[in-house]
């Protein structure tokens, strides 16, 4: 800016610009120390305590045993299955809300906003609705049970709301005197003029069915129908990878087990992380909407 | 006068009734297919929202699935003083509360400062990779990342080793009661510090430049610029979060402690959602008795957002209705 700076702002600076530096390697190192010992002997791995720098004899045996693992692929079959199906469900039933909140003449809207909101803040709690998903509805043990209880996130349904709310009222005004009527005007005029939006409810609905498990933990008991998370539950938390290792003598398994817990966070990991930095702008985006209705 | 008003009332209530009901009918008829798009709608919080607020009654019956929500005998406030009464009500309590103003003071600010930081940054590309790195974690799943914390806090776990460094016994940290707030709040900081700035930074861009210029000329250094300009600048939005996070205060980040817990720690860990959890699906099906618990635990909330948002509105106009 062409203003000198002074010695104690060169020392802000430094302290600063230090903090973040350090922030970062924090927040990676986790992340790249999975990633190294994904790819390294099992033995050696078994050996060694303290950081790691670098891959401890390089090798990928563990990533075999992972992608010969029946329960990991079914695991993410049903997980797509579900963030397909439920995203899809989940962005008609969010647009339809949003449209019917979004316009401006309608007697009972505050009614409406009210019961919907209300549910923001009091539930009738974890049991009551077990209750009513597995033993009322009779979903129980089925994958339907992941996606019915969140058709529509409230947060997410006020945040299209907000947009679809921008879209210039001549515009749809003109579109019904042309004798369209508002599922016309929903699918043709708001959604398409809503593409960034849309884009963002389906990072944010698809992301939240990709990390689910607790619904499918109290909702599920036939494990083919699990999805991913809840086996790298069992895997992670539960630490049993033995399922994975069949034909391996037993005193081996703890040995390769080891290594097979990283393989196996960076097969479920991976294909986010990698995602991410191109989608990023619109999770930023998304969260800048919602703030803007405050 | 006073009786022409006694002789007018009447007609005049039974026009306004009219008048509404034609509304309502016209209203009912211009709009008619918005109405047919808000029935799925409305139906799923009906059913979805609305049945479990119902269902909650029986927290005042001694249900059985096979009698059903209407059919189970009456007990009155029974499980609520059975829960009143028991060892484990104090115990909740003070987990619950204590987690969440642990999180109020550490994990709530970490993110402002965090935003205050990456604001002074001049050279964008650095302060771009700074985001782009810490926004990661924020997308990882809770299960993979209690999985992590589950290998490295163990007895050879990496961070474990790291601490013996710095003198702390070497043993499996997440089986010591006395670690496990410190765990939990820390790695809630590691995995939302940089998404929580987001909404930050969003507030700080929005402060007017001049106020910085003005400041200057009166002498102010960086850090004065930061206390005077920017803080108050962004102080709605931190008043608004914070009643939000006050009103989720009971229910927040069950999953994790679920994933995390053990008997070992139960008793600095185990918290009200946790316990319902686990006595009302995990390991028993008292269905009335933790349902008891859960609307307990809802009307503390319901009762926590009221409050912090009356007092944040007498305090500074700020708040959510």
């Amino acid at each position: 800016m062409g203003v000198k700076k002074t010695k104690n702002e060169y020392v802000f600076d430094a302290l600063n610009t230090g903090g973040l530096v350090f922030m970062m390697i924090l927040t990676l190192y986790p992340l790249y120390y999975i990633a190294v010992a994904s790819l390294s002997h099992s033995d050696a791995l078994v050996g060694h305590t303290g950081l790691l720098l670098k891959p401890l004899s390089f090798n990928v045996e563990a990533y075999r045993f992972v992608f010969q693992n029946p329960n990991i692929a079914s695991g993410y079959r049903n997980t797509m299955l579900v963030v397909l199906g439920g995203t899809f469900v989940n962005l008609l039933m969010t647009s339809l809300g949003a449209y019917v909140l979004s316009r401006k003449q309608l007697y009972w809207k505050n009614h409406m906003m009210f019961l919907i909101a209300f549910t923001m803040f009091f539930s009738g709690g974890l049991i009551p609705t077990y209750l009513l998903v597995n033993n009322t509805l009779g979903l129980g043990n089925t994958l339907t049970a992941l996606v019915v209880p969140t058709l529509i996130s409230t947060w997410n349904l006020i945040v299209m709301r907000t947009s679809f709310a921008a879209i210039p009222e001549s515009l749809i005004e003109s579109a019904k005197l042309d004798g369209a009527h508002d599922f016309t005007v929903l699918f043709r005029i708001v959604i398409p003029l809503s593409m960034p939006v849309m884009a963002v409810m389906i990072l944010f609905y698809g992301v939240a069915h990709w990390n689910a498990w607790f619904q499918a933990m109290i909702y599920l008991r036939d494990r083919n129908l699990y999805p991913l998370q809840l086996i790298l539950r069992e895997i992670l938390i539960a630490n049993s990878t033995d399922a994975m290792m069949t034909d391996v003598s037993s005193q081996d398994k703890s040995r390769i087990g080891e290594s097979i817990k990283y393989a196996t966070i960076m097969v479920a990991t991976l294909p986010i992380l990698i995602a991410y930095p191109f989608l990023q702008k619109y999770f930023v985006k998304g969260v800048m909407i919602g703030a803007l209705k405050e | 006068m006073a009786e022409m008003h006694v002789a007018k009332a009447p007609a005049q209530k039974r026009w306004k009734a009219l008048r509404k009901r034609n509304r309502i009918i016209r209203d009912f008829k211009i709009n008619k297919y918005i109405y047919i798009m808000a029935v799925p709608v409305l139906l799923y919080y009906l059913v979805i929202h609305y049945i479990p607020m119902y269902g909650a009654v029986i927290a005042f019956k001694d249900f059985s699935p096979v009698k059903g929500v209407s059919g189970s005998p009456w007990v009155g406030w029974k499980h609520f003083s059975n829960f009143y009464d028991s060892y484990y009500f104090w115990r909740l309590i003070r987990n619950t509360f204590l987690i969440n103003v642990y999180q109020l003071l550490f994990a709530f600010p970490a993110p402002i400062i965090f935003a205050l930081m990456l604001n002074e940054i001049s050279r964008q590309w650095f302060k771009r990779t700074v985001q782009t790195v810490t926004y990661l974690p924020h997308f990882i799943s809770i299960i993979v990342v209690c999985g992590m914390l589950v290998d490295f806090l163990a007895r050879d776990g990496f961070i474990t080793h790291v601490l013996v460094w710095f003198g702390l016994e070497q043993t499996a940290l997440l089986s010591k009661a006395e670690y496990f707030r410190t765990i939990y709040i820390a790695s809630d900081i590691w995995q939302h510090i940089g998404w929580g700035s987001i909404i930050y930074l969003a507030a700080l861009s929005g402060i007017n430049p001049e106020l910085y210029e003005a400041s200057k000329v009166d002498g102010a250094g960086r850090f004065k610029q930061v206390v005077h300009v920017t803080i108050p600048g962004i102080m709605p939005m931190i008043v608004i979060l914070l009643i939000l996070k006050i009103g989720n205060m009971m229910e927040l980040g069950y999953e994790k402690i679920i994933l995390l817990y053990n008997p070992n720690t139960y008793e600095t860990a185990d918290v009200l959602a946790s316990f319902i959890y686990r006595r009302g699906l995990e390991s028993g099906s008292e269905y009335s008795y933790t349902t008891a618990i859960g609307l307990f635990q809802s009307m503390i909330n319901f009762m926590l957002l009221v409050m912090a948002n009356y007092i944040s509105r007498r305090l500074n106009d700020t708040s959510l209705w």
